[in-house]
């Protein structure tokens, strides 16, 4: 009887735990519309508004959302729409045009695909246009429908906005804003975009006919409050279907909260980058070990996630470089400690590393110079060395001039945890030059 | 009882999975926790780096292949621009289908056309529910494509608002690859290079079946120490301990010695193993080269790579030609006086013996030097009168043509042609010596 019931409750567990990393995995991953919003109630309303007065009263507009990676643009751009579309009204009436930069790399090309998205291909059909201005003048155009006497409002979106800042002319913008301007149909042009300088890339005459609204997301909240971010993040919604289950979940993200080790994990990840998107992927993480033996997340979890985000790469590759690597990464530390971080090139690191072998090494064997190349060309192959003008035919591959790109620092640090190394050259590593 | 527990895969599976990777047990375990489940959503990109030959392309085509997810496995190497890179994804995609193995050419030029086409092949192929898979192998080629590529597989699965993931793999650290305006940052994920111990229990998988797993663990064991310390790439070693094996046995074979006589094969190879670093391990010799001087039980002696070839036969006066040129290469010009002239007067002592040791003109490389002062040189260093003939004029074209000269600069210059000379030390001390001519005496940084 027991065992059928521990069964059943197992069973339960398994598909509980499947339907709880499947809700908070779409939270983390995908960014669902039907998250919460932190900190921006302002800005959300700013938004709301003027997309309202374009969509009920008709009005063009023009504005900019600007704010760094990560921040947020395109979550409350969302969320505005979905707000907007619950009125019957602008869910009939409204069309929009998403455009990327990242996609339309040229003007021609995201002048086909506003089309498409218009869905004005058959209308458009064979029709060569002289110039940009026409073409989208006629689509805006063709946009009233049968006996209405004005067009229905069009919402252009544009992603990524400073990419389409260098296109040529930037013909697609200067249309975009002096529609907006000038034009009888409502037309709203809303760019995203993370750089804070974009009014200077604008051309005068864009510039001009841009309203210089600018909406800004700037993460502009305090430790308190990421916290409570943290506490959101993780609740399951009422609705979830195992209710026992979620209170316990909820109760357990509570205390978490409180914990002393996870507020210290989360206070360091919040001094790196304050953004809810690396907050994400480090619930993410500890999300990802949330089994049926492991139902609920701990301190640990947290600690284990914060570790894997914050790992130097580079101390990793050092580590798995051989020994005579090694030690020609310690020739160019001590050339660069000599000679004030001017460049050098392999033949004098070669000749650092025939100095170690005669005086100090008993370890290390004395490689012919072909061999110790092939370890040269290994690090120039993992860009931990780089040529400073690039690889040239000409000159002879042991005379060209390189950089290293790992400081004192990392390479001291790196010898510490590194494997079997050898006592005279973590030795010759530390030594000054005392002894040349 | 498998270490890699999830509740999707049947156990059997999970245990197959576990014996095609060893020593790659954490990574794997870690990549089946963050996939979860195969409707659930992952991270839209991963960055898995790591050294050469650390297992990553293996592993991820083994887990994906065993586990049967629906990916595409593209390498940008092949793929070098961005329409091959995407027409390929594509084309990899239709024939995810059972019905259309191979799937057909699907044209598309830009990444716009890509999302397009992309979000139409998951919805006609059912695919909905699962995630994709995206591979891209060597991913550091990607940073030479254009450069709205790498973010736009970065956001993949936010433009095209489906299931799918894609994950990088490359040897380069993430921050060499990281775009100027920033980007959708992926996980990062390092594959930790193998240890000493994991190597050897690889290498020791490889053994041909006559002889036990004994005695094949003691050979490697004798590879890694000679060649561990430089060289820590799995498949390199695999290489050389396949060619170098059968050498290895012979003593046995040879009935000289027994499977446990350690000292014996030892004195064998030892010899052996360190020619082959010079020479195999360089790639100056093919493999087959290798494998029938081993058969013919040469002398190791007799062996010499391309580069320790140290003289080729010149005429007369190239060589002195190419002293000429060596000298006029790494002395500077000033010291001309001091070396070539008969006479050459009091020098004031301190400006000329003023050398810092990195300005040794031997680290630094050689100078262009022109035409006149070559020839000067020449007329100095050579016993009996020479005439400046075309005859030496075109040994100077030859010289250059065998690359032992560089022309510097323009073919057409109004003060005349610069060289530069391009031979070692070493190479230019072999052909003073067969003229009887003491170059040392005669440079600068040796003084």
């Amino acid at each position: 009887m027991s065992k059928r019931k521990s069964k059943e409750t197992s069973s339960v567990n398994g598909e509980c735990i499947s339907q709880v990393q499947r809700i908070l995995r779409e939270r983390f991953c995908h960014q669902c519309p039907n998250g919460k919003l932190f900190g921006v109630q302002l800005q959300y309303k700013h938004l709301l508004e003027l997309l309202k007065r374009t969509t009920i009263h008709g009005e063009s507009n023009s504005a900019l959302i600007i704010g760094p990676r990560g921040s947020g643009k395109t979550m409350l751009l969302n969320h505005v729409l979905k707000e907007l579309m619950e009125a019957k009204q602008v869910r009939e009436n409204l069309m929009q045009v998403h455009l990327n930069g990242l996609l339309q790399t040229n003007d021609k090309i995201a002048l086909k695909e506003i089309t498409r998205q218009l869905q004005m291909e058959n209308v458009v059909g064979d029709k060569v246009f002289g110039s940009f201005a026409e073409n989208l003048a006629f689509l805006l155009e063709a946009l009233k429908k049968g006996d209405r006497d004005s067009s229905c409002p069009v919402l252009f979106i544009l992603d990524e906005f400073d990419l389409f800042v260098h296109h040529k002319n930037q013909t697609l913008l200067y249309n975009l804003f002096d529609i907006s301007q000038s034009a009888q149909t409502p037309v709203t042009v809303i760019g995203l975009t993370c750089r804070q300088d974009i009014l200077e890339l604008l051309e005068k005459r864009v510039k001009s006919r841009f309203s210089h609204r600018q909406i800004y997301l700037m993460n502009s909240f305090d430790f308190k409050q990421y916290l409570r971010i943290f506490k959101e993040q993780l609740y399951l919604p009422a609705e979830f279907l195992y209710k026992p289950f979620t209170q316990k979940w909820n109760k357990n993200v509570q205390s978490l909260s409180e914990d002393r080790t996870v507020q210290d994990v989360l206070q360091n990840h919040f001094h790196c980058s304050k953004d809810l998107r690396s907050l994400h992927m480090l619930l993410m993480l500890a999300l990802s070990s949330i089994t049926v033996s492991h139902p609920f997340m701990t301190g640990s979890d947290l600690l284990e996630a914060s570790k894997s985000c914050r790992m130097d790469s580079k101390a990793n590759i050092v580590h798995g470089l051989s020994v005579l690597e090694i030690c020609l990464i310690i020739a160019m530390k001590h050339l660069n400690d000599v000679y004030e971080g001017e460049p050098f090139n392999f033949q004098m690191v070669y000749n650092e590393f025939q100095k170690f072998i005669q005086r100090k090494a008993h370890s290390m064997y004395n490689f012919e110079k072909p061999v110790v190349m092939k370890a040269f060309e290994h690090l120039l192959q993992l860009e931990l060395i780089k040529p400073i003008e690039g690889l040239c035919v000409r000159a002879q591959r042991e005379y060209l001039l390189m950089k290293l790109l790992l400081d004192n620092n990392q390479i001291m640090d790196a010898l510490q945890v590194y494997p079997n190394c050898p006592t005279d050259v973590k030795q010759w590593a530390t030594s000054s030059l005392s002894w040349l | 009882m498998p270490n890699f527990e999830h509740p999707e895969y049947p156990e059997a599976t999970l245990l197959h999975l576990e014996s095609m990777v060893p020593c790659r047990e954490t990574q794997v375990s870690s990549l089946l926790s963050i996939f979860g489940e195969r409707q659930h959503f992952s991270f839209p990109s991963i960055f898995i780096y790591g050294h050469t030959s650390s297992g990553k392309t293996y592993v991820m085509q083994t887990l994906l292949e065993t586990l049967e997810l629906p990916h595409v496995f593209v390498n940008c190497v092949e793929c070098f621009t961005s329409r091959l890179l995407l027409e390929e994804i594509l084309t990899q995609l239709q024939s995810l289908s059972s019905e259309n193995k191979h799937g057909s050419h699907v044209p598309c030029d830009t990444f716009n056309d890509f999302v397009r086409l992309f979000k139409q092949e998951i919805i006609t192929q059912d695919l909905q529910n699962q995630t994709v898979y995206i591979v891209l192998d060597k991913a550091e080629q990607l940073r030479e494509m254009e450069a709205n590529v790498l973010p736009g597989f970065l956001r993949l699965q936010e433009m095209t608002d489906r299931n799918v993931t894609v994950i990088f793999l490359s040897e380069i650290v993430w921050e060499l690859f990281r775009p100027n305006t920033g980007c959708l940052e992926p996980f990062t994920l390092y594959f930790p290079d193998y240890s000493i111990g994991h190597l050897q229990k690889i290498l020791s998988h490889y053994h041909p079946p006559e002889y036990s797993a004994d005695f094949y663990a003691a050979y490697i064991n004798i590879l890694l120490g000679v060649f561990y310390t430089v060289c820590r790439d799995l498949k390199e070693l695999r290489h050389l301990a396949a060619l170098n094996f059968t050498k290895y046995c012979e003593p046995v074979v040879r009935g000289e010695a027994n499977e446990r006589d350690t000292r014996r094969l030892w004195k064998n190879i030892e010899s052996h193993l360190k020619k082959a670093m010079q020479t195999v391990y360089l790639r100056e010799i093919s493999s087959s080269q290798w494998e029938k001087i081993q058969q013919d039980d040469g002398e190791p002696g007799h062996l010499k790579g391309l580069s320790a070839h140290a003289h080729v036969e010149l005429p007369y006066y190239s060589k002195f030609l190419l002293i000429a040129a060596y000298l006029a290469s790494y002395n500077p010009a000033r010291t001309d006086k001091r070396f070539f002239l008969k006479h050459h007067g009091k020098i004031k002592k301190t400006n000329f013996l003023k050398k810092h040791e990195k300005t040794s003109n031997h680290l630094l490389g050689p100078k262009p030097f022109p035409l006149d002062r070559l020839l000067a040189i020449l007329y100095s260093i050579v016993d009996n009168k020479v005439a400046p003939t075309a005859n030496i004029f075109s040994q100077i074209t030859s010289l250059v043509t065998l690359q032992l000269l560089t022309l510097v600069g323009h073919d057409d210059q109004l003060d005349g042609p610069k060289y530069k000379c391009t031979v070692s030390l070493d190479f230019i001390r072999a052909i003073a010596r067969t003229v009887n001519f003491d170059i040392i005496k005669y440079l600068y940084d040796f003084l």
